[in-house]
């Protein structure tokens, strides 16, 4: 999945990224895979599901599900607020895969970089393995980086079964 | 592949459906000509299609069949084999359309194997057929040719109506001969040869219709409007199935904002609103009823291919099958129904295959030969009710535990406490096969899994009914529709939640002001109109803290035979939802169905009854108590056993089953004396000696002592124990503990370990002589014979019996018992269990009685869990002595007390 990723970027000079943060680290999403940037509110908890899911939310009709980048990263919960508080505060990024909607819950949401492979580099190996694998690139920037997110690595996750049945899909 | 083709490939797939049916049927009654002109028509169409669209093979193919069935429109006789040969055509012709789906072209091959046997067998009357047309080289179809289309639709523009093609058809000479079907093209005869001319004669309507068509329209098609099913009058149309699936998706949008809407009107008090949402409302309502009827099709159409399913079978496996189909114009939504007609075509067939037995083992059961197979489908609420049953020999349920103990889907203890339904419900278990040999038809294991999962997919649930000999009875309830479901609205902790109607018996207000919800060992229960049910909260289930104090409601819900309530904390309204799945990331979540949006934009879950249903039964939640069954599943369980569950030594649980103890008692501990170092108490004018119930007891000095009292005749005994803790009724497992005298062995109830203790060993430390049967001494001590499937039971009633003056031996089954009465010749007396899987008692009895000699007149009393009127009526047939209630002791003694007194009468007599 990162190698189509990777094809995407080679076919021009220049890749367009829509940055969001976390916790003052800036992350980088192919602005292809964005297909909305929305508040969410009225985040449905879905009990028993897995600790990266928020809930469930209405996007427009549509039942989205809501999953919290701070989570999946594995980064420390933010003292600001707790795990139920993204409806205060945050904002949400609206991404497809395999037809499904998803909401990925950011802090908040930044300027849309075009980026040469000239800032481009590889992940540094000293990563944390999980942010490894959900990273395509780091880009430098002036002041500071900008680490480029697996749009389809991010929402590959879940039950072994969701999993499962991506791979099929991918295959 | 061009439109037409794509038509014309729909509509022969569905042609040759309801030929193989028709078929079938007229093979079951050759002179029915309605069905032969049905059939002969259809294989004409298909035919003459052929011939336009330059298909050579379909065409030669089919008119081959097509000749051999104007032989028997002659008259020739319809033999079984003539019949076999066309449906074989049937398969090929299928086969061949099937190809031309995938490829877009007529596979190449030949058919001549086929051509030629259908000549042959049409040869009778001497008459040669036809060779079939030579490879024509078939001109590209012209656009505006028609293919005929056995429904109609509204006229576009430039169409002519039905009846003035119908007129014009008439007034058109053709080649017809068929005096009752002027509209049919039969062509019997040899059909005119090459390809060109075909269409012309086998399809009159195309001489007249290009003018009267738009280009590329689809024609309605006279001929199939014929007297022979006058049903087709109704003008139809076809209709594209995502032109109708869109149409669903705007209607549930539609439902979605009226609900909105209607949630807004609820807040605002104006009422301007107010009449014209009511409006909308109503047209929302009939507008959802209107999609959704277009969506619904006759069940009928799942059967269609059973009836030829069946008759394959029953030639294939030897056996007589008759299929009965009841309620194929019950309707369902078409999405279902895809969803289930593979399931019911393998649950045919495994009811022919397994089910039914080979027509000698009928025979040689008294049955009738011909098995019988009933399909029947019936709406029931907002529900379809579809079952399979047959007539067979019924779910082998011993090799269905064996086998899932042997697969290690559960535990010996877990399975034999399970009820026949429990048990029967491992054949949906993936790989799970009883067969003995595994068949082309079925014994592989694969299927019934599918069965379930594609059941329940749908939400549906299946269930299964099995009688021993009987036959087996499969139910299967669905949702009509899957689009939209009624639920109600409900909140747990902080979250809403929807439940389906479907799964809904009522309502139960809980808590402090009304009915109160009851704890047995923190396991909720509630008393129901004299029934307990059990009950999970619903945030517990979702992991919340359960309140200890439960208030709020109970929904009472059914799944299957499985009653439970589900405690809620409000119950809002009703709404009509409409399912949206499950993310991928959430589907692995057992307790949701879905999700939805409500009127008011929220995102609420869908509770999947058939989820909560699962954890109630497994128990997994801390507070889920035993389900419930119902009462037909409850007369299915043969052996649940009533315990009183008491405190002994080291506070370990100890049970001994009620029907032994006579009563519970308090006594003051002042009252116990000591003479002799053996306390004693005075006790109802006599004397009773107490024994503690285990070593670590210590009769207590002061306050309150309970006893359990045991009596037996005059002597009574007070077995001492720490608390009372229960009752219960439990199907028994009993392991048996083979060092302690003391203990028969142990069990688990309601989730604790409990020893069950063995009344034989404490009766002797009261009364040194008990055991040795006081009242039999002087006598000569008789053998009996105690035949029961429980050990527990066996174990129970020895000492008993014993204690009555009789050597025992048992036997835990009727072949078993058999076979110990011939080896043994000093049994004189039998006590069977009458319910026992497999051979009841009463067949053993029978055996007996049919075996003359010592065992003809042989005492017999009968032990059953209820005395009905016709076990009486059967046991008096079978000279049974007596009937005993299982747990009835006294009973037995004084039933084995009258036949002692009756034998030495004989002796007396003899003498």
């Amino acid at each position: 999945m990162k190698a189509a990723n990777a094809n995407g970027a080679e076919t021009g000079p220049t890749e367009d990224f829509v940055t969001v943060h976390v916790d003052g680290v800036l992350f980088g999403l192919a602005i292809e895979r964005v297909h909305d940037v929305f508040v969410p509110s009225g985040v449905t908890p879905v009990p028993l599901a897995p600790r990266e899911i928020v809930g469930l939310l209405n996007l427009r009709g549509r039942v989205v599900t809501a999953l919290c980048l701070r989570r999946r990263l594995g980064m420390a919960p933010s003292e600001a607020r707790d795990d139920a508080g993204v409806n205060d505060r945050g904002m949400a990024i609206g991404l497809e895969q395999g037809g499904e909607t998803f909401a990925l819950i950011v802090d908040g949401v930044g300027e849309v970089l075009k980026l040469g492979g000239d800032t481009r580099e590889s992940v540094p190996i000293n990563l944390d393995s999980r942010w490894r694998d959900l990273t395509i690139c780091v880009h430098r920037l002036e002041g500071r980086l900008l680490v480029v997110l697996d749009v389809d690595a991010l929402l590959n996750f879940g039950s072994k079964d969701a999993r499962g049945a991506r791979g099929a899909e991918a295959a | 592949m061009d439109d037409l083709l794509r038509e014309f490939l729909t509509e022969s797939a569905e042609h040759l459906d309801t030929v193989d049916t028709e078929l079938v049927r007229f093979e079951q009654d050759p002179n029915n000509e309605t069905i032969l002109r049905n059939i002969f028509r259809l294989v004409h169409t298909i035919k003459g299609t052929c011939g336009f669209l330059g298909l050579p093979r379909l065409e030669a193919l089919a008119h081959a069949a097509e000749t051999l069935m104007g032989r028997f429109r002659d008259g020739m006789p319809v033999s079984s084999a003539s019949v076999t040969l066309i449906l074989a055509t049937l398969d090929r012709l299928k086969a061949i359309l099937a190809d031309l789906d995938a490829t877009g072209s007529e596979p190449t091959g030949s058919d001549s194997d086929l051509i030629e046997a259908l000549e042959h067998m049409a040869e009778v009357g001497g008459e040669p057929v036809a060779a079939a047309a030579p490879e024509p080289v078939a001109p590209p179809a012209p656009p505006e040719i028609v293919l005929p289309e056995p429904v109609s639709r509204e006229l576009k523009p430039g169409e002519v109506t039905l009846d003035d093609l119908e007129a014009a058809f008439l007034a058109a000479p053709g080649p017809d001969e068929m005096a009752f079907a002027p509209l049919e093209a039969p062509a019997p005869a040899p059909k005119p040869e090459p390809a060109k001319a075909a269409p012309v004669a086998a399809e009159p309507v195309r001489a007249e219709t290009p003018k009267a068509e738009a280009p590329k329209a689809e024609t309605p098609h006279p001929a199939t409007e014929g007297e022979a099913s006058p049903s087709n009058k109704v003008q139809t149309i076809r209709v594209n199935v995502d032109t109708l699936e869109h149409l669903m998706t705007m209607v549930s949008e539609l439902v979605l904002t009226r609900n909105q809407l209607l949630e807004i009107a609820r807040r605002h008090e104006d009422s301007a609103y107010k009449v014209p949402l009511q409006r909308l409302s109503h047209v929302t309502a009939e507008l959802q009823e209107g999609v959704m009827k277009t969506r619904m099709q006759p069940i009928g159409n799942a059967w269609q291919k059973l009836p030829r399913v069946v008759r394959d079978l029953s030639a294939e496996l030897g056996k007589q099958i008759e299929l009965v189909m009841l309620g194929a114009e019950t309707e369902l939504d078409r999405q279902v129904l895809e969803v289930i007609k593979d399931p019911l075509t393998h649950m045919v067939r495994n009811s022919a295959d397994h089910g039914l037995e080979s027509t000698a083992q009928r025979v040689a059961a008294g049955k009738p030969a011909r098995g019988t197979i009933r399909l029947s489908a019936f709406h029931e609420g907002g529900t379809i009710t579809i079952e399979i049953a047959d007539d067979g020999k019924g779910l082998d349920l011993a090799a269905i535990r064996r086998k899932a103990v042997e697969r290690g889907l559960a535990s010996q203890a877990d399975v034999d406490r399970m009820t026949d339904a429990q048990a029967a419900k491992f054949i949906f278990h993936a790989g799970f096969s009883t067969a003995a040999a595994v068949t082309s038809v079925s014994g592989r294991g694969v299927g019934m899994d599918v069965v379930k999962t594609n059941i329940e997919t749908i939400g549906g649930v299946i269930d299964i009914a099995t009688q021993a000999g009987r036959g087996t009875v499969f139910t299967i309830k669905i949702p009509l529709t899957l689009a939209i479901v009624a639920a109600l609205i409900v909140r747990a902790g902080e979250n809403r939640f929807a439940l389906p109607q479907v799964a809904v018996l009522e309502l139960v207000r809980v808590g402090a002001n009304a009915q109160p919800v009851e704890h047995i060992n923190g396991s909720p229960v509630l008393r129901l109109r004299e029934r307990l049910l059990p009950i999970v909260s619903l945030s517990g289930l979702l992991g919340a803290d359960t309140v200890a104090e439960a208030t709020g409601f109970v929904v009472v819900a059914q799944v299957g035979r499985q009653r439970f309530g589900i405690l809620v904390d409000e119950v809002f309204h009703t709404e009509e939802i409409v399912v949206k799945p499950m993310s991928a990331k959430l589907r692995h979540i057992p307790l949701f169905a879905g999700n939805t949006i409500l009127g008011d934009g929220a995102v609420v879950l869908i509770v999947d009854p058939n989820g909560v249903a699962n954890q109630v039964a497994q128990g997994t939640q801390a507070s889920a108590g035993q389900a419930e069954t119902d009462a037909a599943e409850a007369e299915m369980t043969e052996a649940t056993t009533t315990l009183l569950v008491f405190k002994g030594g080291g506070g370990g649980f100890k049970a001994v089953p009620l029907s032994l103890v006579t009563r519970l008692e308090e006594i003051e501990c002042e009252k116990v004396e000591w003479p002799g170092g053996r306390p004693l108490i005075q006790y109802r004018g006599r004397l009773m000696p107490l024994v503690p119930a285990d070593d670590g007891i210590a009769i207590r000095t002061e306050g309150r002592q309970a006893l359990v009292v045991f009596s037996d005749g005059e002597r009574a005994m007070g077995l001492v124990v720490d608390e009372i803790v229960d009752i219960v009724e439990e199907r028994l497992d009993i392991e048996i503990a083979a060092e302690r005298s003391d203990l028969i062995g142990s069990a688990v109830l309601r989730g604790r370990a409990t020893d069950i203790i063995n009344i034989a060993h404490f009766l002797p430390m009261a009364y040194d002589d008990w055991a040795r049967g006081p009242r039999k001494s002087q006598k000569d001590v008789s053998t009996l014979l105690l035949v029961d499937d429980s050990a527990f039971f066996r174990d129970m009633l020895s000492p008993v019996l014993k204690a009555a003056g009789f050597q025992v031996v048992t036997a835990a089954g009727a072949d078993e018992a058999l076979a110990t009465l011939h080896a043994d010749q000093r049994i004189s007396v039998v006590v069977t269990d009458i319910e026992m899987p497999g051979r009841t008692g009463f067949d053993l009895v029978a055996a007996m009685r049919g075996e003359g000699g010592r065992f003809a007149g042989m005492p017999v009393i009968g032990l059953t869990g209820s005395v009905g009127a016709e076990a009486v009526e059967r046991a008096r047939a079978l000279a049974i002595t007596d009937l005993v209630a299982k747990f009835d002791r006294s009973g037995l003694v004084a039933a084995l007390g009258e036949i002692d007194a009756s034998a030495e009468d004989a002796l007396s007599r003899a003498a």
